[in-house]
């Protein structure tokens, strides 16, 4: 999007200033083509997002005998309203809001459990010269090749051990040990430059107050980024919260709209207008993370200087 | 305020790296010290011990009356200005300024009372709430002063404090720190590798050369009397003329490719030895006259304050400083190095005879 803003005053003198201008310029032609990509691209993400938003205005039975819609159709409201705020599902105890709020939980307890946990494990790696530490780090990194499915079965038969099965700390905690995470932090750890460590070991500043008072605000924009990447991530979860919840008022969105399209009790027609809306619901906090934190970033990377 | 003493401290790197032999040190109260060397000879090393940042391998530091060998950086009751300011970037110049007395516990008020006192020693009140990231080099060092000042040290340390200025303004800082550093009268340590810096700031000066203290002095002892070739060479720009020559025990110095001098007092060592002349202590002549001996004219470097006549004597570069009334014209001049300028060191030793 915002590189395509970014050509557009080009593009716009290039066509002010006639075929004779285009013809001295002979990489109009490459903008030209830079845009056709561009634009493509962007139709590719954004139509079957569309798609979904207009097919979840219009009624179940036309979904369901004219397939995916195009236009806008009059149920808009009532799909919403159905999806997010009467109970559905066996129990008919859950409904959307229930779901938006598990899944925030979930995603802040997931971004928010990660950084915490690898700045802490970072901090100990990089400030910290004890025993093995290299080893230690190294052991951190090569678990990056594993990733959760390759774990899921001993992670639940531990969780479920614990009594954990259909509670949040089960939903995240098994989650939050961040190979990434601390590795980017070791990284910017140690970026940070001596210098300034030797100037807060004698202004006093001791290894707690030297991390909460200038390491983690020095990290601002890193935990920022990360906090996009693992917001994201964790929201989008299916996998693990479908094993771990068999409560449906612990489900999450991405978990629900599943369960809406599975119910096929009788002859009854799927919601479709509903899973829509959810869906469309489900990726509204994303793109909100993302759109308020990347300028938060941006201008946290244009401001610093460690 | 307070005396420091340094008793043959020494310090090996876990790696094995020798970067300070056994080195002593007394500093007096008030007194203002510059560490001064090349690059790597051990100066920071042996700054960042007495700051507590590095174990000391072996011997002591103490300031005032204590040892401080154990003795964390913030108990020692010093503050340190950095080469690359060492700013909290995230603080305000304020916050900056008083992060370190706030983690002593002092209260909000006096802390407020030294910043503000702090800040218009040094002329930056309109800063304090800026961030470092908004203030120019020259400001940013204030502030790292300021942080320096605000604590009421015993005992300055300075690493290089103004390598990252430019020259003009580096002048300008380097005559406000020993300004103020007089005003406070606070004992300080200063480390650059920039011989004016230390000759201009410092009450005494020590020079050091790969891991060892080669002379302590007034910058006009160093500069006069230079206890070794290391010394005489590096300290002086441009450096001192070094020649070899041969003394054979009679008050008979052959120079080699220049013929023999005089030298008035009989020397302690017969055999090689390296002359030294500093460029402004060689007397150039137009005509041949007693004692001279031709030189060839290479180039002159113009100063402005005086000109430097480059010319090559056997293969060693030698220098000759000129003043302003001194003409020349030809390729030839001829030059005359009185034996009361000559600095003899012991070939061998380097030392000074
Ligand atoms: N942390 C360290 N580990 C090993 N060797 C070091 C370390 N710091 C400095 N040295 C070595 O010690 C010597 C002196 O370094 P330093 O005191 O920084 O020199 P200077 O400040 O005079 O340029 C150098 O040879 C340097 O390579
Ligand atoms: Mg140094």
């Amino acid at each position: 999007m915002s590189s395509s803003d970014l050509q557009a005053p080009t593009g716009t003198t290039i066509t002010a200033a006639g075929a004779a201008a285009v013809s001295k310029k002979p990489f109009a032609w490459r903008q030209i083509v830079d845009h056709v990509v561009l634009i493509a691209g962007s139709l590719f993400m954004l139509i079957p997002v569309l798609m979904a938003f207009m097919t979840s205005s219009h009624s179940d039975i036309t979904v369901h005998t004219n397939g995916l819609q195009m236009t806008f159709g009059g149920h808009l409201a009532e799909n919403y309203h159905e999806a997010m705020l009467v109970p559905g599902g066996f129990t008919k105890t859950v409904d959307g809001m229930r779901m938006l709020m598990n899944s925030f939980i979930l995603g802040i307890g997931f971004s928010v459990g990660k950084i915490i946990i690898s700045m802490l494990a970072a901090y100990a790696i990089v400030y910290f010269q004890f025993r093995f530490a290299t080893l230690a780090f190294w052991a951190i990194f090569t678990t990056l090749l594993l990733p959760l499915e390759v774990r899921i079965l001993p992670s639940y038969e531990i969780v479920q051990g614990m009594g954990l099965v259909n509670t949040y700390t089960g939903l995240i905690v098994p989650l939050i040990a961040s190979a990434t995470g601390t590795f980017f932090f070791r990284q910017f750890f140690k970026s940070v430059p001596n210098e300034l460590i030797e100037a807060a070991r004698i202004d006093g500043a001791g290894p707690v107050k030297f991390f909460i008072d200038i390491l983690v605000p020095l990290s601002k924009t890193m935990i920022a980024a990360i906090f996009i990447i693992m917001f994201v991530f964790g929201w989008n979860q299916y996998l693990w919260p479908t094993i771990m919840t068999t409560d449906e008022s612990f489900f999450t969105l991405v978990r629900g709209i599943k369960q809406i399209l599975n119910v096929f009790i009788g002859s009854q027609i799927p919601e479709y207008g509903q899973a829509m809306a959810l869906a469309i619901v489900a990726m509204v906090p994303p793109v909100l993370v993302v759109v308020i934190f990347q300028s938060w970033f941006v201008k946290g990377l244009v401001e610093s200087d460690k | 305020m307070a005396k420091v003493v340094i008793d043959n401290v020494r310090k090996v790197y876990p790696n094995g790296t020798e970067a300070l032999s056994p080195s002593s040190l007394n500093i007096e109260d008030g007194e203002f010290i510059v560490l001064v060397g090349p690059s790597g000879c051990g100066k920071s090393t042996l700054l960042r011990m007495i700051a507590g940042l590095e174990d000391i391998t072996e011997g002591s530091i103490s300031i005032g009356e204590r040892v401080v060998n154990t003795l964390d950086p913030a108990e020692r009751d010093i503050a340190m200005v950095f080469q690359n300011y060492a700013l909290y970037p995230h603080m305000s110049v304020y916050k900056n300024m008083a992060y370190g007395l706030k983690n002593r516990g002092m209260p909000k008020a006096d802390i407020d009372t030294a910043v503000q006192k702090a800040a218009k020693l040094l002329h930056i009140e309109e800063f304090l709430n800026r961030k470092p990231s908004q203030l120019s080099g020259g400001q940013r060092q204030r502030v790292a002063m300021g942080r320096a000042i605000v604590r009421d040290p015993a005992l300055f340390l300075f690493d290089e404090p103004l390598s990252n200025l430019d020259a003009k303004l580096r002048n300008q800082m380097r005559i406000e720190i020993r300004k103020l550093q007089r005003e406070l009268g606070v004992t300080s340590i200063y480390v650059t590798h920039d011989q004016i810096e230390a000759m201009t700031m410092a009450d005494r000066i020590a020079v050091l050369n790969t891991g060892k203290i080669e002379q302590i002095g007034t910058p006009a002892q160093i500069y006069h009397t230079p206890a070794s070739i290391f010394v005489a060479s590096f300290m002086g720009a441009p450096p001192m003329n070094i020649l070899n020559g041969h003394y054979n025990g009679n008050g008979g110095l052959e120079i080699k490719d220049l013929g023999h001098v005089a030298v008035d007092h009989k020397l302690e060592v017969t055999g090689d030895i390296q002359v030294g002349i500093r460029p402004e202590n060689v007397e150039i002549h137009r005509k041949e006259e007693p004692h001279t001996i031709p030189i060839k004219v290479d180039f002159l470097e113009e100063l402005g304050a005086g000109r430097l006549l480059h010319t090559t004597i056997g293969s060693t570069p030698f220098i000759a400083h000129l003043d302003n009334e001194h003409q020349i014209d030809g390729e030839t001049v001829f030059a005359h190095l009185p034996a009361k300028a000559l600095h003899l060191f012991d070939a061998s030793t380097g030392r000074r005879v």
